[in-house]
């Protein structure tokens, strides 16, 4: 890895609904240029999203009575399904989302209940 | 042409149980599984020929996805129409249809009343079992059963005997559990037990479920929790037939009397495990799509070779 005496970083920042891209650019002025791309999902502090069949983040912590909002961006249709039965959405097709309100403390485990590898976990304090 | 890669300790079992599978995939060889042993014995032209032309036939159609309309095929019911079209013009027809599947994307009424009208069309009897896509409807299945499960036992599993092979349709896309792959649960193998007991070990067995019974990709959930069990409960049997669909490719495996095929979906091709960053559905130029899709025709020989599986793609 070469040491970089100057660096040109352009961040570009694409908003779509709910969705942001962010583009970052390193350019090396004497190896001529390199390039990294990363493309990060910004979101509402209180939401999960799922892309490639992951909930992100896989664990969120929130204060009691917060409303949690998934939201998918999948080709595919998922579901959140609470280990213990307290909450369980219907599918959601692309771009669909569900909510729930956490009214109470607890560690709540969720999984989606096609494709039961996909796991995250709720904190409410 | 069987070779005798199953040896002598399957004693009373006999070499007519030894399984062929033929393959007629994208590539264009036409390879043999004899006794677990897969060699590739020709190319395309000559997989025509050597086509029994005895015996029973049936299809196997899979991952029709009715309803799925996104970039990796913006029209699964028109895919799903030039299958059946090839069913329609094959010179034998098949004495029935399984399907593995994912009939549809999202268990609504009309994508259920589209693909019953397409498949309608085929005028050859049809045994369903569910994927996770047939259950998402409110009632979490009641959609699915009402419409597929007369006859059925649980969640839509049954077997059936037709041409002295016996058949077996499993669920295993009901009660997943957090972190787990696909599940038959307790109640459904202590059916498929029975429902084997008085068995003879000489009746060839088809088996067939949406997720393979087998972990064939444990990262991404293709398996199925406790479907060893289910495969113990098959061990005594001569010859035993896994058909499963749900990954959308061509996957296939023998170990001992026992052959494992996944069929071709008809909808949208997925990647191979482990090559992409997820299962979701690969988009492929579109003048390839219809190599990547298709159906399994399954033989069944009395006599040396009860079984033989071509897959056809749509391109073909």
């Amino acid at each position: 890895m070469q040491t970089l005496a100057s660096r040109l970083r352009l961040a570009v920042a694409r908003f779509t609904p709910g969705r942001a891209v962010v583009v970052a650019m390193l350019l090396g002025p004497l190896a001529g240029a390199m390039l990294a791309f990363g493309a990060i999902a910004a979101q509402e502090p209180n939401e999960v999203t799922i892309d490639n069949f992951t909930f992100g983040p896989q664990e969120l912590t929130v204060p009691v009575g917060t409303t949690v909002k998934w939201v998918n961006h999948d080709d595919i249709p998922h579901n959140v399904v609470n280990k213990d039965k307290v909450f369980r959405s219907k599918a959601l097709d692309t771009d669909d989302s569900y909510s729930f309100t956490f009214a109470s403390a607890g560690t709540f485990d969720y999984f989606c209940g096609l494709h039961p590898h996909m796991q995250g976990k709720i904190i409410v304090k | 042409m069987a070779k005798k890669g199953l040896d002598d300790q399957e004693k009373g079992l006999g070499r007519r149980e030894v399984l062929e599978c033929m393959v007629w995939a994208g590539t264009g060889v036409l390879w043999t599984i004899s006794g677990g042993v897969p060699h590739s014995v020709g190319l395309i032209g000559e997989a025509a020929a050597a086509e029994p032309t005895t015996g029973f036939t049936f299809l196997q159609m899979s991952d029709s996805h009715i309803g799925f309309d996104k970039a990796a095929n913006p029209d699964a019911l028109a895919t799903l129409r030039e299958a059946v079209a090839k069913v329609k013009a094959m010179p034998t027809k098949p004495s029935f249809i399984v399907h593995t599947g994912d009939i549809t994307h999202l268990s609504k009424p009309a994508e259920f009343d589209n693909a019953d009208k397409v498949f309608g069309e085929t005028g050859v009897q049809i045994h369903w079992v569910p994927g996770e896509h047939d259950i998402i409807d409110e009632d979490r299945g009641k959609a699915y059963l009402e419409r597929y499960g007369k006859g059925s036992k649980g969640a839509g599993w049954y077997s059936y005997d037709d041409h002295g092979v016996h058949f077996i349709g499993l669920v295993n896309v009901v009660d997943l559990k957090g972190g787990g792959l696909g599940n038959l649960g307790a109640e459904q193998l202590a059916w498929l037990e029975a429902d084997l007991k008085d068995k003879s070990a000489s009746t060839p067995i088809v088996v067939f479920s949406h997720i393979p019974l087998y972990v064939l990709y444990k990262d991404w959930g293709w398996g199925t929790e406790d479907g060893q069990r289910a495969l113990d409960l098959l061990k005594r049997f001569g010859s035993v037939t896994v058909l499963n669909g749900h990954i959308h490719q061509l996957a296939q495996k023998v170990e001992g009397n026992m052959s494992f095929h996944t069929a071709l979906s008809t909808a949208f091709p997925q990647p191979a495990p482990g090559s992409a960053p997820s299962p979701g559905p690969m988009v492929v130029p579109a003048d390839q799509l219809r190599t990547k899709l298709g159906l399994s025709t399954v033989t069944v020989v009395q006599g040396n070779k009860p079984l033989a599986i071509v897959d056809k793609t749509l391109a073909g």
